[in-house]
C-alpha cells in the first residue's frame, strides 16, 4: 500500500502575533511546525505502515526552509520526502496550491492520499478537497478514524452533532482531524538518518511541467485576492455585573437579543 | 546555539518534546518518593536514547557524542535523576564495552545495552577508594575458567536496576594500579548482590547502592580489556563520563533559569513583576552568560571526542565549570524565588539539591583541577 501525506510547514500560532498596523502575521523568530492536522494524518499513515507495511511518502509545497518539516516527518518514520519548491509556485492561493500538489501527485504512486483538514495559518480547509477534485478521486473530509478493509478503507467522518461511518474504495483522499491520532516522537536514529542517509527530493516546475496547467499555479494562477487583513479590535469596554447565575443568564440573553445574535 | 548542525537542532527539538511530556511530569514525584523511573527507562529505550552514540551494527542509533550529550542536557533540565540514569548507562557501561570489548563481548553485552533491552552500571568506588581510586580492595582471583571476585563497591548509580555492571578488581596486588582489571558482571552471576541503598540529598530518584561480591563467579571471557589494564579502562571511561555529568550540570542550571524566568514575570512586589527590577535582570544576565559559557565547554569536549582528538582536559574543564555554574545558578534561582524557592512547591529547591552532586561524582571538582593543572604544568 502506498500512502502520500501532504504536509504544510506553518508558524506555531501559539507563539505568533499579528502586526496591528498591517494585519499580517509577524513570522520573525516564530518557530515553524508541521501543521497539527497534517501531523495527525502522518501518524495515521505511519500506524498503517506499522500494521500493514505501507510505504509512506510526505509531500509539501513551500520555500526551501520547509525541508525541516519534511526531515521531521522522515525522523518520525516516513520513507520518502518530496518538496515542491520553485519561485513559480510562490504567492499561491488554495486553488494554485492544490493544482501544483495534484500535478506532483500524478507522478507519485498512491493508494491513499491524506491531507490535514486545514492549516492553522489559513484555516481554509480547501486544499485537500480540491486535490481530490483535480485527480478525480473520491474524498472524505473531517476524518477522525481510519482502518483498512481489503481494497477499501472504513473512515469515521465527524460532524458537529454526530458522525458517519463510510466505506470508501481505494484510491481515495481523506482529510484528517487533529483528533485522529497523537503523533509519535521522532526516534534518535531516524533523526540522524533523516539528515545523513535520506534525502528530501526537490521538485521544481520543470519536474511537473507535463502534468500541470501553468496558468493554474503561483500568484498568477490564484483567483483569490486578499483585499485587506486586520485584527478584530475590541469595540467597547466590557461591563461587569456582579449578580447570581440566574440573573447573569437573563442579562446575557437580553444582550444577545438586543444585538440580534439570537431571536 | 547557531553553530549546531541541523541534525542536532532536530534532535534538540525531539528531546524537548519528549522531556516536556514524559520526564517533567514525573520529576517532583520521583524526588519525593525516592523512586527509580522504571517507566521512563522503557520509553528512553523505545526512542533510542540508550544507544545514541553507538553504531547501528551494535544496536545503537548511529549517532555521536554531541547528540548524546545534548540528550543528557535536555532530560536534566526537567529531571536530573533521569539525566544520570542515561549518563551512567551510556558513558560508564556501554561505552567501555564499545571501546575495550572483544567482538563477542560487544555482541553479547553492547547490543542489548544499546538497544535498551538491558540497563548498565559501573563500579569503581569503594569505602576506602574514592578520589584515590588506586586504593581498590576488591579482588579477582583466576580459578580455572572463572575469576572469583570478593569485596564491595559503594555509591553505584543504577545499582539494583542495572542488568550489566563494569567492575574493577585487583588481579595482582603487587603491581599497584597495573594490577587492577575490569570485568563485565551480570546481575545473575552467583555471589553477586546489591547492598544498602543510600538516602541522598539530591538525584533522589536515582538508585545508588552498594555492590557485594562474595565468591562471585565471573567467566574468564568477561575480562574487559587485558588483565592489569583495568585502571586505564576506568580512567578513560571516566573521561567520557565527565562529559555526561557536565551535560547533566548544564541541564540543571538551564532548567533552573527557565523556571526562574517564568516566576519573575509572574511574581509581583511593590506593584510590578519582579522581572522589572534591575537586580533580577542583572542576576539573570549573569546566570545565563555563565550557563552559555559552560555549554560551549561541554559541547567542545563532546566535539573533540567525536573527532577522535584528545579530550581528557576538555572534559575535566567542562565538568569543573558546568558543575560549579550549576551550583551557583541554582542557588541564585532559589534566592530569586524568595521564600517560595525554599519550599518543595517549586522545582528550584530540588534543582539546587541535585546540582551539588555534579561537583562530587565521577571525579570531584578538585580532581578535575588536578587533571587540568597537570596538563598546564606538564
Amino acid at each position: 500500500m502506498n500512502i502520500v501525506v501532504c504536509i504544510k510547514q506553518v508558524p506555531d500560532t501559539n507563539e505568533v502575533k499579528l502586526d496591528p498596523k498591517t494585519g499580517t502575521l509577524i513570522r520573525e523568530g516564530v518557530p515553524s511546525i508541521i501543521n497539527p492536522d497534517d501531523k495527525s494524518g502522518l501518524e495515521a499513515a505511519l500506524k498503517l505502515k506499522d500494521q500493514l507495511g505501507a510505504h509512506v511518502t510526505v509531500l509539501s509545497m513551500g520555500p526551501p526552509q520547509a525541508d525541516a518539516a519534511l526531515r521531521e516527518a522522515l525522523a518520525m518514520g516516513a520513507d520518502e520526502a518530496i518538496l515542491l519548491s520553485d519561485r513559480a509556485f510562490g504567492g499561491a492561493d488554495t486553488w494554485a496550491t492544490s493544482s501544483t500538489l495534484a500535478a506532483a501527485l500524478r507522478k507519485i504512486k498512491y493508494d491513499l492520499i491524506i491531507t490535514g483538514r486545514q492549516a492553522i495559518d489559513g484555516d481554509t480547509a480547501q486544499v485537500g478537497p480540491q486535490i481530490a477534485e483535480h485527480l478525480g478521486l473520491p474524498q472524505v473530509s473531517y476524518v477522525e478514524d481510519l482502518s483498512v478493509e481489503g481494497a477499501s478503507i472504513i473512515v469515521k467522518r465527524i460532524f458537529e452533532d454526530g458522525y458517519h461511518k463510510i466505506k470508501v474504495k481505494l484510491p481515495c483522499l481523506i482529510t484528517a482531524l487533529k483528533e485522529m491520532s497523537i503523533p509519535r516522537y521522532m526516534t534518535v536514529g531516524l533523526v540522524y538518518d533523516a539528515y545523513r542517509e535520506k534525502e528530501v527530493k526537490i521538485w521544481t516546475l520543470r519536474d511537473i511541467e507535463d502534468t500541470v496547467d501553468k496558468s493554474n499555479i503561483g500568484l498568477k494562477g490564484s483567483p483569490t485576492k486578499v483585499k485587506a487583513s486586520f485584527t478584530k479590535g475590541a469595540k467597547t469596554a466590557g461591563k461587569v455585573h456582579n449578580v447570581d447565575a440566574r440573573e447573569a443568564a437573563k442579562i446575557i440573553v437580553e444582550k444577545l437579543l438586543e444585538k440580534y445574535i439570537i431571536s | 546555539m547557531d553553530f549546531l548542525a541541523k541534525e542536532h537542532i532536530m534532535l534538540q527539538k525531539m528531546y524537548r518534546e519528549f522531556t516536556e511530556n514524559e520526564v517533567k511530569p514525573l520529576a517532583h514525584e520521583l524526588d519525593e518518593q525516592e523512586r527509580f523511573p522504571v517507566e521512563t527507562v522503557g520509553k528512553l529505550a523505545k526512542y533510542g536514547f540508550l544507544g545514541i552514540p553507538f553504531p547501528k551494527e551494535y544496536g545503537g542509533q548511529g549517532g555521536d557524542s554531541l547528540g548524546y550529550t545534548m540528550a543528557v542536557e535536555e532530560l536534566s533540565k526537567a529531571c536530573a535523576t533521569t539525566g544520570v540514569v542515561l549518563s551512567a548507562h551510556v558513558s560508564l557501561c556501554a561505552a567501555p564495552i564499545y571501546e575495550y570489548g572483544t567482538e563477542e563481548q560487544k555482541q553479547k553485552y553492547l547490543v542489548p545495552l544499546a538497544k535498551g533491552e538491558k540497563l548498565g552500571a559501573f563500579g569503581l568506588t569503594e569505602p576506602n577508594a574514592g578520589t584515590d581510586a588506586a586504593g581498590q580492595q576488591t579482588t579477582a582471583e583466576l580459578d580455572g575458567d572463572y575469576y572469583i571476585l570478593n569485596g564491595s563497591k559503594i555509591f553505584i548509580t543504577n545499582a539494583g536496576y542495572a542488568d550489566i555492571y563494569i567492575v574493577m578488581a585487583i588481579t595482582d596486588k603487587s603491581k599497584g594500579t597495573k594490577g587492577i582489571s575490569a570485568f563485565i558482571v551480570e546481575k545473575y552471576f552467583p555471589g553477586f548482590g546489591i547492598g544498602k541503598k543510600e538516602a541522598k540529598m539530591g538525584i533522589r530518584g536515582s538508585s545508588t547502592c552498594e555492590l557485594i561480591f562474595e565468591n562471585c563467579k565471573v567467566p574468564k571471557e568477561n575480562l574487559l580489556g587485558k588483565e592489569g589494564k583495568g585502571f586505564t579502562v576506568a580512567m578513560k571511561t571516566l573521561d567520557g563520563g565527565r562529559i555526561g555529568i557536565a551535560a547533566q550540570a548544564l541541564g540543571i542550571a538551564q532548567g533552573a533559569i527557565n523556571e526562574t524566568v517564568t516566576y519573575v514575570k509572574e511574581r509581583r512586589q511593590f506593584g510590578r513583576p519582579i522581572a522589572k527590577f534591575q537586580n533580577t535582570q542583572f542576576q539573570l544576565a549573569d546566570m545565563q552568560t555563565k550557563v552559555d559559557a559552560a555549554r560551549l565547554l561541554v559541547y567542545r569536549a563532546a566535539r573533540l571526542k567525536d573527532s577522535k582528538q584528545p579530550y581528557t582536559v576538555a572534559a575535566a574543564q567542562a565538568k569543573l565549570f558546568a558543575a560549579e555554574v550549576a551550583m551557583e545558578v541554582t542557588t541564585k534561582a532559589v534566592q530569586l524565588h524568595g521564600g517560595y524557592g525554599y519550599t518543595r512547591e517549586y522545582p528550584v529547591e530540588r534543582m539546587m539539591r541535585d546540582a551539588k552532586i555534579t561537583e562530587i561524582y565521577e571525579g570531584t571538582s578538585e580532581v578535575q583541577k588536578m587533571v587540568i593543572a597537570a596538563n598546564i604544568l606538564k
